[in-house]
């Protein structure tokens, strides 16, 4: 049996913009929280709790750029991608705005251009973690090396070009890879990074911020679009949901099954489980449609006739990645999974 | 003395003004119990599934309502959501609060408690804009508030995808919900508006109506979720389509299947004309 209990924040942006939570006879406020605005032509930052902030793409939900998390400690500030790396001057601005702790590691959730496109431009912007003090120390790291760049070792190979295609510039790879299905980091709380095997690709990572109770998940997660599920390079829709039911896993609202864990899409809106819970149940309805449909013998052009994702069609489909675009991908998904059924960790 | 007696006037008239201003902004604060008579069969037992008549939903909701199963509240994750605030009216007690500038003592908000599944909102009365779309969607959503003479204005936007009924008719999280408060001496009456460019094709309107209760005390309603079914992890029941055995529930109260299937045209009095007349059960021989 499971219970669960409210788990207690500090005051955060969130809670302000959510509601003054009192219950009472007239009561007086205290100052408001100042008003958001959208930034067409900057980073728009979003303070979300604890120690973490959420930096999405000029021009909000309609950016091309991967969100970047930031985290900050006395000691260091930690990032969670690096945008698409066509406005690093003005992603380093706006991480400056929230710390001025020198970037000293970044977390790639994948190898998406959209999420690791800055890891150059933005490592140099900070320093290694260590340092030498003067006319002191040896074995220390090169102060010009700039931030670790940290990722499963498959964004590592596909990043490389050992999976194939043209390999990125160097200052562009992940120098630290992990192929555990956990690594953990430190910075001023726990940080862990979850394997999630076969999800978006083979090499995604959930990245949790236990202290700040945040959850950044790359593009495992977004409230933009259907998932966009790269087959050929490890991913899968049992993998995908896999990895949303992990989120899940870690998530922990507070009363009202809002709020509590907050969790940072890939692109898009600042979420919670609740939301994460539509989107997986999304995902299992539709993949449940198509697999029924495919057992029943029927062809892709059949089951693209029955519209299986015709009920979230107005809501996640965008232009270039329709409805009928993922129905035919869950199904060359299925198909294969049918061929080779050992995905790892596909709960 | 000209000139004191019409700084006088003048004082006098700005002050009947403000009173006049106040005069129209109707206290809406104190204590208020629901009153169930309106839809009662709708809001106590609740409508049955593949009941969808009346409401302006489109092919893609209805698609969506009739793979709903409703053990999907079984799930520990689904347990606790409460109604949002297009839908929360539906039952139980609730408070409404002026909250306060202190150094002015302006009403720059008013606080709403629900007593059913413990919905609290805020209504921004301070003139601040809506967050920007990326702001994090909540149940009961961003409000504010104006007054429109006697009647108070709510817009709410920012709310988390949540049902047009419980019957597993979807309201998208890209919803805006307009309501009117209007109260008329002891009796508050609320006009709900939700417009759904996901779920449906026209303005979907209800009304509820409150009565004040200074006595009230409003119960807590704590909810802790639990898993209650031993089953695998994140089952997440659904009908495939075709499969449902329930739409046709509502034909048990005599309705006809092209009723049941809801949309905007079946909310209007004219869509009544075109079906044909219901069939009477037939009567005992009169000795």
């Amino acid at each position: 049996m499971r219970r669960r209990v409210p788990c207690l924040v500090g005051v955060t942006a969130v809670a302000a913009f959510v509601a003054l939570a009192r219950t009472g006879t007239d009561a007086q406020a205290p100052a408001p929280a100042p008003a958001l605005e959208n930034r067409a032509n900057d980073f728009n930052a979003f303070t979300v709790q604890g120690a973490v902030t959420a930096l999405i793409g000029p021009g909000g939900n309609a950016s091309t750029q991967g969100n970047i998390t930031v985290q900050v400690s006395d000691d260091a500030t930690v990032l969670v991608d690096s945008g698409r790396g066509d406005a690093n001057d003005r992603a380093i601005a706006a991480i400056r705005r929230v710390s001025n702790r020198p970037v000293r590691f970044i977390i790639n959730t994948q190898a998406g251009r959209d999420h690791t496109g800055g890891n150059e431009a933005l490592a140099k912007s900070g320093r290694p973690y260590g340092g030498r003090a003067s006319g002191a120390g040896f074995l220390i790291a090169d102060q010009g090396a700039g931030a670790t760049i940290i990722a499963h070792e498959n964004v590592l190979a596909r990043l490389g070009g050992a999976k194939g295609g043209a390999p990125a510039p160097f200052g562009m790879l992940p120098g630290e890879t992990y192929f555990t299905p956990e690594h953990e980091l430190f910075n001023g709380e726990a940080i862990q990074l979850f394997h999630t095997p076969a999800a978006i690709t083979d090499g995604d990572s959930l990245v949790f911020f236990r202290r700040s109770d945040v959850i950044s998940t790359g593009d495992v997660f977004t409230t933009q679009s259907y998932p966009r599920i790269d087959l050929a390079a490890g991913g899968s829709i049992n993998g995908e949901i896999a990895a949303l039911n992990r989120i899940l896993d870690l998530a922990i609202p507070r009363a009202t099954q809002e709020g509590g864990t907050y969790i940072i899409p890939g692109h898009g809106r600042v979420s919670d489980e609740a939301d994460v819970v539509e989107y997986r149940d999304m995902l299992v309805i539709i993949r449940d449609r198509v697999q029924d449909l495919l057992k029943k013998g029927q062809t892709l052009a059949q089951i693209q006739a029955t519209k299986p994702s015709f009920d979230y069609d107005r809501r996640y489909a965008v232009a270039g990645y329709t409805g009928e675009q993922f129905v035919s991908l869950i199904v060359d998904s299925l198909k294969a999974s049918a061929a080779t059924p050992a995905v790892r960790s596909a709960r | 003395m000209r000139s004191a007696i019409l700084r006088v006037s003048l004082s006098l008239l700005a002050l009947l003004g403000v009173a006049g201003v106040a005069h129209a902004q109707v206290d809406l604060s104190g204590e208020w119990g629901l009153r169930m008579h309106e839809d009662q069969p709708w809001r106590g037992p609740g409508q049955l599934p593949g009941e969808f008549q009346g409401i302006p939903i489109n092919a893609e909701a209805r698609a969506k309502a009739e793979s709903w199963m409703a053990s999907v509240y079984t799930i520990p994750e689904r347990q606790c959501i409460p109604f949002s605030v297009d839908m929360a009216y539906t039952f139980g007690n609730m408070r409404i609060w002026k909250i306060k500038d202190a150094p002015s003592q302006e009403v720059i908000a008013l606080g709403q408690h629900n007593e059913w599944q413990a919905q609290e909102r805020t209504i921004w009365m301070d003139g601040r804009p809506h967050p920007p779309e990326w702001a994090p969607h909540t149940w009961q959503g961003f409000s504010t508030g104006e007054w429109v003479g006697a009647t108070l204005k709510v817009t709410t936007t920012h709310l988390k995808m949540a049902y047009l009924e419980r019957n597993g008719l979807p309201r998208s999280d890209q919803a805006t919900v307009v309501e009117y408060y209007m109260r008329h001496g002891d009796v508050l009456t609320i006009a709900t508006i939700v417009t759904d460019p996901v779920y449906t094709t026209e303005p979907w309107v209800r009304t509820r109506n409150y009565g004040a209760a200074p006595n009230q005390e409003l119960n807590a309603y704590p909810c802790r979720p639990a898993v209650e079914i031993d089953r695998e992890a994140h089952t997440v029941p659904h009908y495939l389509p075709g499969t449902n055995p329930t739409l046709d529930a509502g034909m048990r109260n005599g309705l006809p299947r092209v009723a049941l299937r809801g949309g905007a045209e079946t909310a209007y009095p004219e869509f009544a004309k075109t079906l044909p007349a219901p069939a009477r059960p037939a009567q005992p021989e009169k000795k």
